[in-house]
């Protein structure tokens, strides 16, 4: 059984327009996502797709004027905000993307003995400060005295200190030089290895592939397709949507060819398939629905001419 | 490192004196040029009615005894010197000398002030929170109305209003004065001090509240919205536990510097404040030296007020370099 399971997730958001005029703003739809425990979900698409909303509808943490529709389930029980509201930081964590999301004015040894849930604070803390070569007078500084690697290490480890389940990481990597993101991504494994579930939220396809156990693709607030690693190679033939075998050949190690145009704006949705506008095997059927996700060769696919 | 510290911290303490320093020379120079080119004619100040009885040759005699036919460039340099002896002069209402005046008004200022001061802050940062961590609800609203009201409130017009309602109506409180009138000074308690700085007291602090209790409730909101505050909810913080863990030190040190800053509207609304309630503090002796031509006094209360706001500011300044720890560590480093 996965550890969690969001199913047919939809969010959008209350806008005043002009005026007073309201308008909801569609910026995640139908989206399916698995996690099993032990393994390590890369979700991978280009920014502004949705990734890091789901993150946060998954915590319960969305501003209040966003609208949630559709299941998320925690070993098999449906999450409701209250549910999320005892599970954050004990069963589920979040390690964010900068320095911005530690508090200022605060050591930064405090804010991370704050997420010891059970056991001594400051010997846990301690602890993984040291299996992160993070130097004890690290825990007396402030965040604006940290690197941005020792930032990312004390960000890492408020969820390491936590004995969460489920660990999910929002872009982890940017700006951090290869030794330490080496590093990083190392924790990671070891973290599904001992059991956790990882979701690795990130746009840099190259490291999840180095680490992932599965791929979702998203696109313009959906996912795409869930594969397996081992489909992203040679030219892509293995993999089942065509927006996830462009990304494939746009990779520099690859054929280097971005397809024309861009992801719509979640104001301006095609309707049926939201791909189908750069899609060059699109058919007339392909702008009327918007296709289901369907099971293929060990994976699963939005797509209807996918085999 | 501390005694760098400190090295540090007296090099800012120097720069703020040297500042200050000419900012009162510039105060000082401007003032006296003002009140040089007034209608204020210091002789017929000085002697008042007398004036029938003074000829035009004893006047002229005056002038000169006082040194009022010199240069205005001289005239300023010989007050500035007696000034810098410590001699402010004789004030022409009081007929006593001006640092006595001032220092006995102060003291009543001071508690009327600090009063006014520590209730409009805590009352406004309590405010600003509740408002803020209930944004939209109807306590913000209602918290958010009063503070529009109160800050488009002039101070003389609210005094006056409770003056008629706690003090004419309700008779709760004396109508004016700050001691029991009719009664010698050796039988007045504190208890009469109190009650009659009761009322001053809360009007001033009254119109304060507004200022710090917006600013406060800004400022959480974007507290609150940050992304710390986001993470702090990601790990399961919320409720009164997140307030005081992100929201309380992030919010309390702008809170306190505004306060600091506020000295000079402080000192503004007193002036007014002491107006309407006939209270013997420095506010009052500024009206009562202006409206008759007290130039001593007056010069000597605008260099007071001065050195007061300039300390305001100061000690405001001071705390963001002493406390907040991106100001303090990094200089260590």
């Amino acid at each position: 059984m996965p550890i969690l399971e969001v199913e047919n997730l939809s969010i959008s958001f209350n806008q005043y327009t002009a005026g007073l005029k309201r308008k909801n703003i569609q910026v995640i739809s139908s989206l399916h996502v698995t996690l099993e425990a032990g393994e390590i979900l890369a979700v991978v698409g280009a920014s502004g797709s949705g990734k890091s909303l789901l993150a946060h509808a998954i915590l319960g943490i969305l501003p209040d004027n966003a609208l949630v529709s559709g299941t998320i389930k925690y070993n098999g029980e449906l999450l409701t905000p209250s549910t999320q509201a005892s599970l954050r930081g004990k069963e589920i964590a979040l390690i964010p993307q900068s320095t911005n999301y530690l508090d200022p004015l605060m050591r930064v040894g405090n804010q991370v003995r704050t997420s010891v849930q059970t056991g001594d604070a400051t010997l846990a803390q301690r602890a993984v400060f040291k299996r992160l070569h993070l130097q004890q007078t690290v825990e007396k500084m402030y965040p604006f005295q940290l690197s941005g690697g020792m930032a990312r290490r004390a960000l890492l480890s408020t969820a390491i200190v936590s004995d969460a389940k489920v660990i999910i990481a929002d872009e982890p990597t940017p700006g951090l030089d290869p030794v330490v993101m080496k590093e990083a991504l190392n924790n990671f494994r070891e973290f599904a290895d001992n059991g956790c579930a990882v979701m690795l939220i990130t746009h840099d396809i190259e490291s999840a592939l180095m680490i992932a156990d599965k791929i979702a693709v998203f696109y313009a607030g959906t996912t795409v397709e869930l594969a397996p690693v081992e489909d992203f190679t040679g030219n892509g033939e293995a993999l089942r949507h065509p927006y996830s075998k462009a990304l494939w050949r746009a990779l520099p190690q690859n054929d280097f060819t971005p397809i024309p145009g861009s992801q719509p704006h979640p104001s301006d949705l095609p309707t049926g398939c939201l791909f189908a506008p750069r899609c060059t095997m699109a058919t007339s059927a392909c702008s009327e629905e918007q296709p289901d996700m369907r099971n293929i060769r060990n994976g699963m696919v939005r797509c209807m001419h996918a085999t | 490192m501390r005694k760098m510290l400190l090295g540090k911290l007296g090099i800012f303490l120097l720069l703020k004196g040297l500042r200050m320093l000419t900012l009162l020379i510039a105060i000082c120079f401007i003032s006296f040029l003002l009140v040089k080119n007034s209608p204020i004619d210091p002789i017929q100040a000085y002697i008042g009615a007398d004036m029938l009885k003074v000829g035009p040759e004893q006047r002229e005699k005056i002038a000169e005894y006082w040194g009022l036919d010199q240069p205005v460039m001289v005239q300023f340099l010989n007050w500035g010197s007696a000034l810098l002896a410590g001699d402010l002069g004789t004030s022409m209402i009081f007929r006593r000398p001006v640092a006595e005046i001032i220092g006995e008004r102060f003291v009543n200022s001071l508690i009327l002030m600090v009063t006014a001061w520590v209730l409009s802050g805590v009352i406004g940062f309590v405010m600003g929170v509740v408002s803020a961590m209930k944004k939209d609800s109807w306590i913000d609203r209602l918290i958010k109305w009063y503070c529009y009201t109160l800050a488009s409130t002039p101070t003389f017009w609210l005094g006056l209003l409770m003056l008629i309602v706690f003090a004419v109506w309700l008779g709760w409180f004396p109508i004016g004065l700050g001691v029991p009138a009719g009664v010698l000074a050796a039988d007045v308690t504190i208890a009469d001090r109190i009650e009659h700085l009761i009322l001053p007291a809360i009007t001033l602090s009254i119109i304060g509240v507004a200022n710090v209790a917006l600013h406060t409730r800004q400022k959480l909101i974007d507290v609150l919205a940050s992304d710390y505050v986001l993470f702090a909810r990601a790990r399961g913080e919320r409720g009164f536990i997140l307030f005081w863990r992100h929201g309380l030190r992030n919010v309390a040190l702008p809170a306190i510097t505004l306060q600091f800053a506020a000295f000079g509207e402080l000192f503004g609304g007193a002036v007014l404040a002491e107006q309407i309630f006939s209270y013997p503090g420095l506010g009052q002796a500024t009206v009562e030296a202006g409206l008759r031509g007290d130039v001593p006094l007056l010069l000597g209360l605008v260099i007071f007020s001065t050195f007061f706001v300039f300390a305001g500011n100061l000690i405001a300044d001071l705390i963001y370099y002493v406390v907040d720890p991106r100001t303090r560590e990094s200089r260590m480093i």
